[in-house]
C-alpha cells in the first residue's frame, strides 16, 4: 500500500454529487444547429479551414492548431456550414469570437478515420495524433494535451479526484469507460516514458475506483516493443507500474499540485510545475479522449457534461461540442425558480451571461442555481485578519495580504506574495467570516498584470521599431551626405576638366592631335554625361541628365520599409492588395 | 503566466538585432516607463528625447498623455518626486486606438509612411498603403500629412486575449460605521 501525503489547507464543502451521479451517462440528442468556437484551448485558437456553404463530415477538421499552443477543432457532426461568424462564447467576459455554425444533416456521416497502433508507432506520431485530434485538458483548464505530453517524466498521474462539489462527469466516465481511460493512460505514459502511473480518485467515488481497478487488472500483457527515441515507448503496463489510489476527499484534492503532493509527497515550490519534478497530470476525461483518438482515430468532438443543481433530472450527458447549452439544459428539466446557470462548479465556475452559448471542450458541468439552493451572498465586511484564509489555502499563500494588495492595486506586491501561484480554488473565500469575494480580487489583479505585460511587450516592440527607424534615417542621411559630397567633388573635377579641355583644345588645335580630349574624358569613371557628350555645349543632353539625377534622388528618398517584411506583414499587404484589386475592378470596367 | 509570457515572446520574436546604443542608465529607466507611443505630444520628437529631457531636468514628469496617470505615478516613484496631474496643455489620456487606412480613398502618396515613427505603414508609391495593426502605437502622426484624409483612428476592441476581470464592486456592510 502506497503511503499517502496530505496537502496543506483545503476545505470540505458538502459534495451534492448523489443526484447527478446516480444515472448512467445519456447521449444528448443531435441538435439541429451547432455552434463550434474556433478557440477551444486555453492558450490559442485554430486557423479556420472551412467557408460558409461548405459541406462537412463528422470529425472533419475545420480549424488547424494555430502555433505551438493552439488546438485543432473538428465538425461534431455531418452537415452544412451555415456561417463562419462571431458568436458569444461561454466565457466570463461574455465576449464573442469566431465560430462555425453547422446545420446538422442528421446522417452523422464520419470522415474517414485513421487509428494508430499505439504500441507500434513512433511516440512523435502518437503525439501528433493527439494534436490533430484537438485534445485539451477536459478537467476544465483546456490546456492542449500534446503540449503537456511533450515532457519526459517519471510519474504520470491520471486525475480522477473530481473534488469540486456537484460535478460527477468524471465519476460516471470512470465507472462506465474505465477500459478506455486506462488505455489512454498507458498511451500517455508510454509517450512520456513514465515509469509508473497513478490514478488518483477521491474516496467518495468507490465505484469509480473499483471500475479502474478492474480495468487495470484486465490489461493485456505488456507489449514487447523496442525502445524508441529518448527511451520513450518503454512503458510496460502491469500491476507494479499502474496503481489506482483512493485519496481522502478534501477540496481541492484534484488540483494538480495537491494531487501530486498526496500521491508522491513531492512539494512543488512557487513558480514551478509538475514536470520540473518528473510528474505530469492528465484528467481522466483527457485520457479517455486520447484513447479514442489514437486507437479509433476519433477527434475530440464530444464530452461528458454534468447537469447539476436546480434540475428535475440531474445527470450526465454525452454531448457534442457546439451543442447550444439551452438545448442541453432542457434535458435536465430545470426547475422554474432557476435564476442563473454556472459553467463549472460552485467553487471555481462562472455565471453564463447567456445560455444560448455552445458547449465547449472546457464545459464539465452546468450548475443551475436558484435563490433557495444558492442564497445570494450577504454583504461583505472588512477583513479582520483572522487568518482563516491562510489556514485554508492549499498553496500556502497569504490570501488576506494578496487581497489587501490587489484591492490597493499594488500589483508588484501581489506578485511578491506569489499571486500567480494562486489556483483560484476559492478555499479562502469559502472560509472567510467577512464573506469577502477574495478570488475576484485575485482574478482582477492577475488580468491587470497580464495586461501590463502585454503593454510592455508592445512598448518594447515600438521602441525597437522607433530606434530602428532612427537608425535608418541616420544611415540614409549619412548616405545622402556621402552622395552629395561625391557629387560636389565630381562637379569640381568636371569644371576643372572642362577648364583643362578648353585650354587643351586650344593646344590641340595648335598641335594638330584631334581626339585626345575624348579619350581622356572617357577614362574618367562615373562621368558618363560628359563622356557621351562631345565637348560641345549640348543643352538637351544636360536636361536629360538632370532629369535622371532627379529620378535617382527621388528613388533614394522614397520610403524603404517595404523591404524585409515579415511573412505576417506580407500577408497583410497581400490581403490589402487583394482588397484593392476588388475596389479597382469595378472602376476599370465602368 | 510565465507560459503566457513565453508565448507572447515567441510571437514578437522580430528583429533579433538591437539598434540600441547604450546610454545613460537614468534615461533608459525613464524610457522604460514611457509608453513608446512616439506621438510627440510631450513636445519632444519621441519618448527617448522626452526621457532625456526629464533626466536633465528640462521637462516635467506630467507631459505624456498616453502614459496617463499611471505613467506619471511610476515616474514620480522612480525619481522620488511628488505625483502631479497630467498637464492639460499636452493632451488627454485616450483609449488605445490604432490607425486604419480607408483603402478606397488612399492614393498611395507615401506621406503617411514618412510620418510614422515606428514604420507601421507599408506600401510603395502609388499603391495603397496598409497599417500593420500590431505595430501601430496609435500616435496619430499619420493623420495630418494625409492629403485625402483617409486615415481614421479606431479604438481597439476588447478580445478574449485582452479582456480583463473588473475591479470587484462589493457592498462593504460596515464601511460607513467603521
Ligand atoms: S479569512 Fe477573511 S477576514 Fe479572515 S483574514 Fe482572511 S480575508 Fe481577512
Ligand atoms: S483561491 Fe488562491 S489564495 Fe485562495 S485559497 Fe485558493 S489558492 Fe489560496
Ligand atoms: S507624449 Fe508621446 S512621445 Fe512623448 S513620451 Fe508620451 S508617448 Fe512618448
Ligand atoms: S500608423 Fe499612424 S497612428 Fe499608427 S503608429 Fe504609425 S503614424 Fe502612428
Amino acid at each position: 500500500m502506497l503511503e499517502l501525503f496530505r496537502f496543506p489547507g483545503g476545505v470540505k464543502p458538502v459534495s451534492h454529487k448523489e443526484a447527478s451521479a446516480a444515472a448512467p451517462i445519456t447521449r444528448a440528442p443531435l441538435p439541429k444547429l451547432l455552434v463550434v468556437p474556433f478557440r477551444q484551448s486555453a492558450t490559442g485558437a485554430a486557423t479556420i479551414q472551412v467557408v460558409a456553404g461548405e459541406k462537412v463530415l463528422k470529425g472533419q477538421i475545420i480549424g488547424v492548431a494555430e502555433g505551438a499552443f493552439g488546438s485543432a477543432v473538428h465538425a461534431p457532426t455531418s452537415g452544412l456550414v451555415r456561417a463562419i461568424e462571431s458568436r458569444m462564447l461561454p466565457h466570463p467576459s461574455g465576449l464573442a469570437a469566431p465560430c462555425a455554425v453547422i446545420e446538422a444533416d442528421g446522417e452523422e456521416r464520419w470522415v474517414e478515420l485513421s487509428p494508430l497502433d499505439p504500441f507500434d508507432s513512433d511516440p512523435e506520431i502518437v503525439r501528433a495524433k493527439i494534436k490533430d485530434a484537438g485534445i485539451v485538458g477536459l478537467g476544465g483548464a483546456a490546456f492542449p494535451s500534446h503540449v503537456k505530453a511533450k515532457t519526459v517524466i517519471d510519474t504520470l498521474i491520471i486525475n480522477g479526484a473530481e473534488c469540486e462539489p456537484w460535478i460527477t462527469c468524471d465519476d460516471r466516465l470512470m465507472r462506465e469507460r474505465a477500459d478506455e481511460i486506462v488505455s489512454g493512460a498507458i498511451i500517455l505514459g508510454r509517450l512520456m516514458a513514465a515509469k509508473r502511473i497513478f490514478f488518483g480518485v477521491e474516496d467518495n467515488k468507490p465505484a469509480a475506483a473499483a471500475a479502474l481497478h478492474a480495468a487495470v487488472g484486465g490489461m493485456p500483457p505488456p507489449s514487447p516493443q523496442p525502445l524508441s527515441r529518448e527511451g520513450r515507448g518503454a512503458f510496460h503496463a502491469d500491476a507494479q507500474t499502474i496503481q489506482v489510489i483512493s485519496v481522502p476527499t478534501l477540496y481541492p484534492a484534484g488540483g494538480e499540485k495537491q494531487l501530486i503532493r498526496v500521491l508522491t509527497g513531492i512539494e512543488i515550490p512557487y513558480g514551478k510545475l509538475g514536470p520540473d519534478f518528473g510528474v505530469q497530470c492528465f484528467n481522466v476525461g483527457t485520457a479517455h479522449a486520447v484513447a479514442r483518438a489514437v486507437q479509433h482515430g476519433e477527434p475530440l468532438i464530444s464530452r461528458i457534461v454534468t447537469l447539476a443543481g436546480n434540475f428535475a433530472r440531474a445527470g450526465n450527458f454525452d454531448v457534442l461540442i457546439g451543442t447550444p447549452i439551452d438545448a442541453l439544459l432542457a434535458l435536465g428539466a430545470p426547475l422554474p425558480d432557476t435564476d442563473r446557470v454556472v459553467m463549472g462548479g460552485p467553487m471555481m465556475g462562472f455565471t453564463l451571461h447567456d445560455t444560448a452559448v455552445p458547449v465547449v471542450k472546457a464545459s464539465n458541468c452546468l450548475l443551475a442555481m436558484s435563490p433557495a439552493l444558492f442564497p445570494p451572498p450577504k454583504p461583505a465586511m472588512p477583513c479582520i485578519r483572522c487568518g482563516a484564509c491562510t489556514r485554508a489555502c492549499p498553496v500556502v499563500l497569504q490570501p488576506h495580504e494578496l487581497y489587501w494588495y490587489a484591492r490597493a492595486k499594488n500589483f508588484g506586491k501581489t506578485q511578491e506574495y506569489h499571486l500567480f501561484d494562486c489556483i483560484e480554488c476559492g478555499c479562502c473565500a469559502y472560509v472567510c467570516p467577512s464573506r469577502i469575494p477574495l478570488v475576484d480580487y485575485y482574478r482582477f489583479a492577475k488580468s491587470e498584470i497580464r495586461a501590463r505585460e502585454r503593454e510592455k511587450l508592445a512598448a518594447d516592440l515600438a521602441r525597437e521599431r522607433y530606434e530602428f527607424r532612427q537608425f535608418r534615417e541616420e544611415r540614409e542621411k549619412a548616405e545622402k551626405a556621402v552622395r552629395l559630397a561625391a557629387k560636389a567633388a565630381e562637379t569640381k573635377a568636371k569644371l576643372a576638366r572642362e577648364e583643362a579641355a578648353k585650354v587643351g583644345a586650344g593646344e590641340t588645335a595648335i598641335a594638330g592631335e584631334p581626339g585626345n580630349t575624348e579619350t581622356a574624358l572617357a577614362g574618367e569613371p562615373g562621368n558618363t554625361e560628359t563622356a557621351s557628350v562631345a565637348p560641345v555645349n549640348d543643352k538637351l543632353a544636360l536636361i536629360a541628365a538632370a532629369q535622371a539625377r532627379a529620378a535617382a534622388k527621388k528613388a533614394a528618398v522614397a520610403p524603404q520599409n517595404t523591404a524585409e517584411l515579415t511573412p505576417d506583414q506580407q500577408a497583410q499587404v497581400a490581403e490589402a492588395e487583394a482588397r484593392r484589386a476588388l475596389i479597382d475592378a469595378p472602376k476599370d470596367s465602368a | 503566466m510565465a507560459l503566457g509570457a513565453v508565448v507572447l515572446g515567441a510571437a514578437l520574436g522580430f528583429a533579433a538585432v538591437k539598434f540600441k546604443v547604450e546610454g545613460d542608465p537614468l534615461v533608459e529607466k525613464i524610457d522604460a516607463i514611457l509608453p513608446q507611443t512616439q506621438c510627440g505630444q510631450c513636445g519632444y520628437p519621441g519618448c527617448k528625447p522626452y526621457a532625456q529631457a526629464i533626466a536633465s531636468g528640462e521637462a516635467d514628469i506630467n507631459c505624456c498623455p498616453p502614459g496617463g496617470e499611471e505613467g506619471i505615478r511610476k515616474l514620480a516613484d522612480l525619481l522620488g518626486r511628488e505625483f502631479k496631474e497630467l498637464s492639460g496643455e499636452h493632451g488627454i489620456e485616450k483609449p488605445k486606438s490604432v490607425a486604419v487606412i480607408d483603402e478606397q480613398i488612399c492614393i498611395g502618396c507615401t506621406l503617411c509612411i514618412q510620418a510614422c515613427p515606428v514604420d507601421a505603414i507599408v506600401g510603395a508609391a502609388k499603391q495603397m498603403h496598409t497599417i500593420i495593426a500590431d505595430q501601430c502605437t496609435g500616435c496619430e502622426l499619420c493623420l495630418p500629412p494625409c492629403p485625402v484624409d483617409c486615415i481614421l483612428m479606431v479604438p481597439l476592441p476588447e478580445t478574449l486575449d485582452t479582456w480583463k476581470w473588473k475591479y470587484p464592486v462589493i457592498e462593504i456592510k460596515s464601511a460607513h460605521h467603521a
